[in-house]
């Protein structure tokens, strides 16, 4: 394989590739922050028994 | 009896003939800059827990005649041990994880974004390199200082391009350390000043729940270990390591990462990385295209991530601050920092310092994943 072939290849392909990774893990992250959001800590629970 | 005398004393001041002679000139130069290493790490503190031992170990192998890196010599069987198995590296990683906390990333994830944007100097370098007539496989090794990530850059190097590994090592700690000095101008001279005073706020209660925490790092290893298997070794000790300090449980571990073991193996990988710096293997022209290429990389990431995040500001309707994809490299906290600095500079009451983390975290798995996908496509050309 010459150098420019080598090389655009693995520029696009790399550059791709990493954004690609990158939009899938955002995409995971939004996903688990709704599937297990945070939940009412006991300090919020004892205020609202509080009050 | 007087011969037995001058042979000894002949035998004694071998080093110092050689060390005089035109064959030891590159010893002597080495010798300078092994000094230079040691008064950046000790007088600067220029990443002095790398720099020093990388100094040292260079000291150690251009005394003339010192067989420390000869078979059976105590840096040769560091090296051997360490870098040649990819071990050191891998195990640092392991440390870093267990340092790094990833919420803020975790509570804007799109930031993630900028550590791909982070790692576009290492593909314009790897082009460059090619132009000036390095190899495919040494081009590859030399764009990865464009990571900004002291240990993907010793994986990849000591794997497809050994005989580069002092210089691009060198390279990469040393341009790491000078992020404070290399990003403001071009962050200053790609943005406008009204997008340099957005400010950020940041929500006040987190929105990250701990098994979202704990669930990400195993996540991100299958995740990426599935697109990019050969990068897994490197992906899989960061986020094993993070995996240890979300869980909590393994406090040990993660305290003997990120202290005992991480030390151990800094010491040991500068004093090997420092062995590969003989003279006459070092003082070469390539080194120096290494050095002005490795600039060029950070550079170039550097401008991509201002870029990124002025398309975000426009996308958002100015609610980002440009200034934040600077951080998308992976010189973990420092350009974090310096975004945090440059964005004060303009605004005393701009805190950017938290969304700069999560960008920073965010080249860190940038740039691992970035060499994750570059030793798959060589795999794919059957290279690896």
């Amino acid at each position: 394989m010459d150098n420019w072939t080598f090389g655009i290849t693995m520029t696009v392909v790399g550059t791709g590739a990493t954004f690609l990774v990158l939009g899938i893990l955002v995409f995971v992250i939004g996903l688990l922050k709704r599937g297990f959001p945070l939940s009412a800590g006991p300090n919020q629970n004892e205020k609202a028994k509080g009050a | 009896m007087l011969d037995g005398f001058v042979l000894a004393l002949t035998g004694l001041a071998e080093g110092v003939r050689f060390m005089f002679s035109f064959q030891g000139l590159p010893n002597v130069v080495m010798l300078g800059i092994a000094a230079v290493l040691l008064y950046l790490a000790v007088k600067k503190g220029v990443e002095p827990l790398l720099l020093l031992p990388i100094g040292f170990g260079c000291l150690l192998v251009n005394i003339p005649l010192s067989d420390l890196m000869d078979k059976g010599g105590l840096l040769r069987f560091l090296y051997d041990i360490g870098i040649a198995t990819e071990i050191f590296p891998l195990l640092i990683f392991v440390g870093i994880g267990a340092m790094t906390d990833f919420t803020p990333l975790l509570e804007n994830p799109k930031i993630l974004f900028f550590g791909a944007a982070g790692q576009i100097g290492i593909f314009m370098t790897l082009l460059l390199a090619l132009a000036l007539g390095f190899t495919q496989l040494e081009s590859m090794c030399i764009g990865i200082i464009g990571a900004c990530d002291g240990p993907t850059a010793i994986y990849v190097t000591s794997q497809y391009a050994p005989q580069l590994l002092g210089a691009v090592s060198v390279a990469a700690y040393s341009y790491m350390s000078l992020v404070p000095i290399i990003q403001p101008p071009i962050m200053k001279a790609l943005t406008t000043e009204k997008e340099r005073l957005v400010r950020m706020p940041m929500a006040g209660a987190s929105t990250v729940s701990p098994r979202t925490k704990l669930l990400f790092p195993i996540i991100v290893t299958a995740v990426t270990g599935l697109i990019a298997p050969k990068g897994l070794p490197l992906m899989g000790t960061i986020m094993l390591g993070n995996f240890m300090k979300e869980s909590g449980v393994v406090q040990r571990l993660t305290g003997a990462s990120e202290n005992e073991i991480a030390n151990i193996v800094t010491l040991f990988l500068g004093l090997a990385i420092g062995g590969t710096m003989e003279g006459h293997a070092f003082l070469r022209v390539e080194t120096l295209a290494i050095f002005g290429l490795g600039f060029v990389a950070i550079c170039v990431d550097t401008g991509a991530g201002v870029l990124l995040g002025k398309l975000m500001y426009l996308l958002s309707g100015g609610k980002i601050n440009p200034l934040i994809g600077a951080a998308g490299i992976s010189a973990y906290p420092m350009a974090a920092r310096v975004v945090q600095m440059q964005g004060q500079i303009y605004d005393r009451r701009n805190y950017l310092l938290m969304h700069a983390m999560g960008a920073n975290t965010g080249g860190q798995i940038g740039s691992v994943m970035a060499a994750a996908v570059m030793l798959s496509v060589l795999k794919g050309f059957g290279m690896a």
